[in-house]
């Protein structure tokens, strides 16, 4: 038997039919959609006359631009109040399970699906947002597709799609105190570059990823579109198994057993090859923050920003563009940089754990006073169980404002935006120009490190701020 | 949707050299609210092309009425970040029907193949070639020829070969998409879920 990656099984048990000189026809086993990616592909399919295939494989949540105040009001902008009842009304034409803005898992659509227990090991899974490499956590094929790539996929639950090469990421070691999977991402990215794994889907192995929780681990394949890889994903394993039992999706009694006994096999044979393979120490990695805007453009807290040395034409020209556009200096240290704004939220840093670590962290200490501090649940099961925890409570005392869940900040298409020329530290994935609205300065990191520029009002190293 | 067909392009070109150019960039997300495909290419690169009045920069290049055409050289790793589509709408509705680049984003290359804008990826010493070209003469003309796989600085005759699978240059030959494809093979795919 040919010795096969855990990308290669899941994707050949997908494949229809292979076009000759083309891609493959891929079968897709759940499909998520939301209101911005999906209106227009229902409006083609009924010009085409053509309905949905399978509605029971697709599943739907208002996330990207819902208000995340008052949600039980009628959403004020016109254009997002459209939208958002479009969605309602394609899923009631066609059937399609809807998370509804309100209801007890509604949510980001990367949280609710694993919250659920619809992303299984094994799967094939797209949405219409990068960020589907989330669910590459439970050792799914998962990855973000265009608008007529939905439109494929509720006509015939298939896409086009060319084989991706195979990239394998090992990182091994123990993980230094204060360091998270958000750092170790970051760190991956900024080794690699934005494109360096470009026309790849990678895996995450070695010692120092098996030792994540789901949480952690979906923290960093949801950034593997960060390095322009097409997913990310991570054998399953007992932790993965753990965390599915008993989820509402997941299979039941006998067929649990049997299931899991299938997911076991779901791993890479000892010899399989890889198109490219990187190896990095768990103990090299520190806490991560960005300094441009592309997210591999990641220092050490503690560390300087990179000269233009050995720099020349565009790419000087883009990275100092960049620079300016952040009101930073070339070689200059990041640390002790006042920010505006702290964000903690996103399918990248807003589940249970996140929220967890942010409040054990803040309490007992406030907010500094030039902070203006939102945190944003990832969906109402992460709001909920941080009500009973506790955790808003010290949250609040803290001088944090919680708001309800959506992607808020993140991506800044409803009213939560990072005015002009302000500094926000974000648990969020994308540093791009105006991503957290107009303007808006964006410094990636971890929720730890979040954390602590909350209390100090300036970038910091978590581990000089917080005791233990 | 079906497109216009693409055989053969030859027109001057828009040069924006600068890395990393996200889609973010092509179109923020604020304007994607819309539930139709209509009006993206009036906020295509919004935030670089227009202050926050709505006034014009003057120093952003599609600003500049020196340059103009149906084709786009950008920088490396153009389109990279989100999936939008909405990108790719917006640069087919302003009017750009090929994108070049020395590299492109996996999901933004995809995105352009399935809607007709044609992605030639070439290598970055042509690539510094025709910026070097258009600087000099912003008149200058690029021919993309799909059918012979060929990109072509017409002043200088130099030209370079450039890869895109049988079945993508078929589909942007005749303006047909995968979904053309797909419908026909309902059969196939009740019988692999049947079977699975």
């Amino acid at each position: 038997m040919e010795k096969t990656t855990l990308f290669d099984k899941i994707w050949d048990a997908h494949v229809v039919k292979s076009v000759p000189a083309g891609p493959d026809v891929f079968f897709i086993d759940k499909h998520f959609i939301h209101e911005v990616t999906s209106p227009v592909a229902f409006l083609n399919l009924d010009t085409r006359g053509v309905g949905v295939k399978y509605p029971e494989r697709t599943i739907a949540t208002p996330d990207h631009n819902v208000p995340t105040i008052n949600q039980d009001q009628t959403i004020k902008d016109q254009l997002s109040r459209m939208q958002v009842q479009k969605l309602r009304d394609n899923c009631s034409k066609y059937g399609i399970e809807l998370h509804d803005l309100g209801s007890a898992h509604h949510g980001i659509v990367h949280v609710i699906g694993p919250e659920l227990g619809i992303t299984q090991p094994g799967m094939t899974i797209v949405c219409g947002d990068s960020h589907t490499s989330t669910h590459g956590a439970f050792g799914a094929i998962a990855f973000g597709i265009g608008t007529s790539e939905v439109e494929m996929v509720l006509a015939t639950q298939c896409i086009m799609q060319s084989k991706a090469k195979k990239m394998r990421i090992t990182v091994d070691g123990i993980l230094g105190k204060g360091v998270t999977s958000k750092d170790i991402i970051l760190y991956i990215i900024a080794e690699i570059t934005a494109a360096g794994a470009t026309g790849y889907f990678v895996e995450y192995a070695g010692s120092a990823i098996q030792s994540l929780s789901m949480e952690a681990r979906m923290t960093i394949c949801n950034m593997s579109i960060e390095m322009g890889a097409r997913g990310g994903l991570i054998a399953p394993d007992e932790i993965t198994f753990n965390y599915l039992e008993g989820k509402r999706y997941a299979p039941k009694g006998a067929e649990w057993d049997q299931t899991v006994a299938h997911w076991k096999t779901l791993k890479t044979d000892e010899e399989a090859v890889f198109d490219k393979e990187y190896q990095f120490d768990a103990a090299d990695i520190e806490p991560m923050i960005t300094y441009g805007t592309n997210p591999g453009m990641g220092i050490k807290v503690k560390g300087t920003i990179p000269t233009t040395e050995g720099m020349e034409g565009s790419n000087k020209a883009s990275y100092l563009k960049s620079l300016a556009y952040m009101g930073f200096e070339a070689g200059e240290a990041i640390k002790g940089k006042l920010v505006d704004f702290v964000f903690v939220g996103s399918c990248t840093n807003g589940r249970i754990e996140d929220i967890r670590s942010v409040a054990q962290f803040v309490k007992g200490h406030k907010k500094a006073d030039n902070i203006t501090a939102w945190i944003v649940p990832g969906s109402k099961e992460v709001e909920k169980m941080a009500h009973e925890e506790g955790l808003v409570k010290i949250l609040e005392e803290a001088g944090f404002e919680l708001r309800q869940p959506g992607c808020s900040a993140c991506l800044a298409m409803n009213e939560d935006k990072i005015p002009s020329g302000k500094y926000a530290v974000s648990t969020s994935n994308r540093n791009f120009e105006g991503r957290q609205g107009p303007g808006a300065r964006t410094m990636l990191a971890s929720p730890l490190t979040v954390a602590a520029v909350a209390v100090t009002g300036r970038i910091c190293d978590p581990r000089e701020v917080f005791e233990n | 949707m079906a497109y216009d067909k693409f055989t053969l392009l030859k027109s001057n070109a828009v040069p924006l050299p600068n890395e990393n150019v996200d889609t973010d960039q092509i179109i923020p997300a604020r304007f994607l609210k819309a539930t139709e495909r209509v009006g993206f290419g009036d906020n295509l690169f919004r935030d670089w092309r227009y202050d926050v009045e709505g006034n014009p920069k003057k120093d952003f290049v599609l600003n500049d009425s020196t340059y103009s055409g149906k084709i786009l050289v950008a920088g490396r790793n153009f389109g990279s970040g989100s999936s939008r589509e909405h990108a790719v709408w917006a640069l087919y509705d302003y009017g750009f029907r090929a994108v070049v680049s020395s590299f492109f984003a996996d999901i933004f290359k995809n995105n352009c193949l399935n809607i007709g804008v044609l992605p030639v990826t070439i290598s970055v010493a042509f690539a510094d070639k025709l910026f070097a070209a258009i600087a000099s003469n912003p008149e200058t003309e690029i021919e993309i020829d799909l059918p012979a796989q060929k990109i072509t600085l017409i002043s200088t005759r130099e030209s370079e070969s450039f890869d895109i699978n049988e079945y993508k240059k078929e589909n942007m030959k005749h303006g047909f998409d995968d979904i053309d494809y797909l419908l026909n093979m309902s059969k196939e795919i009740d019988v692999f879920v049947a079977n699975n």
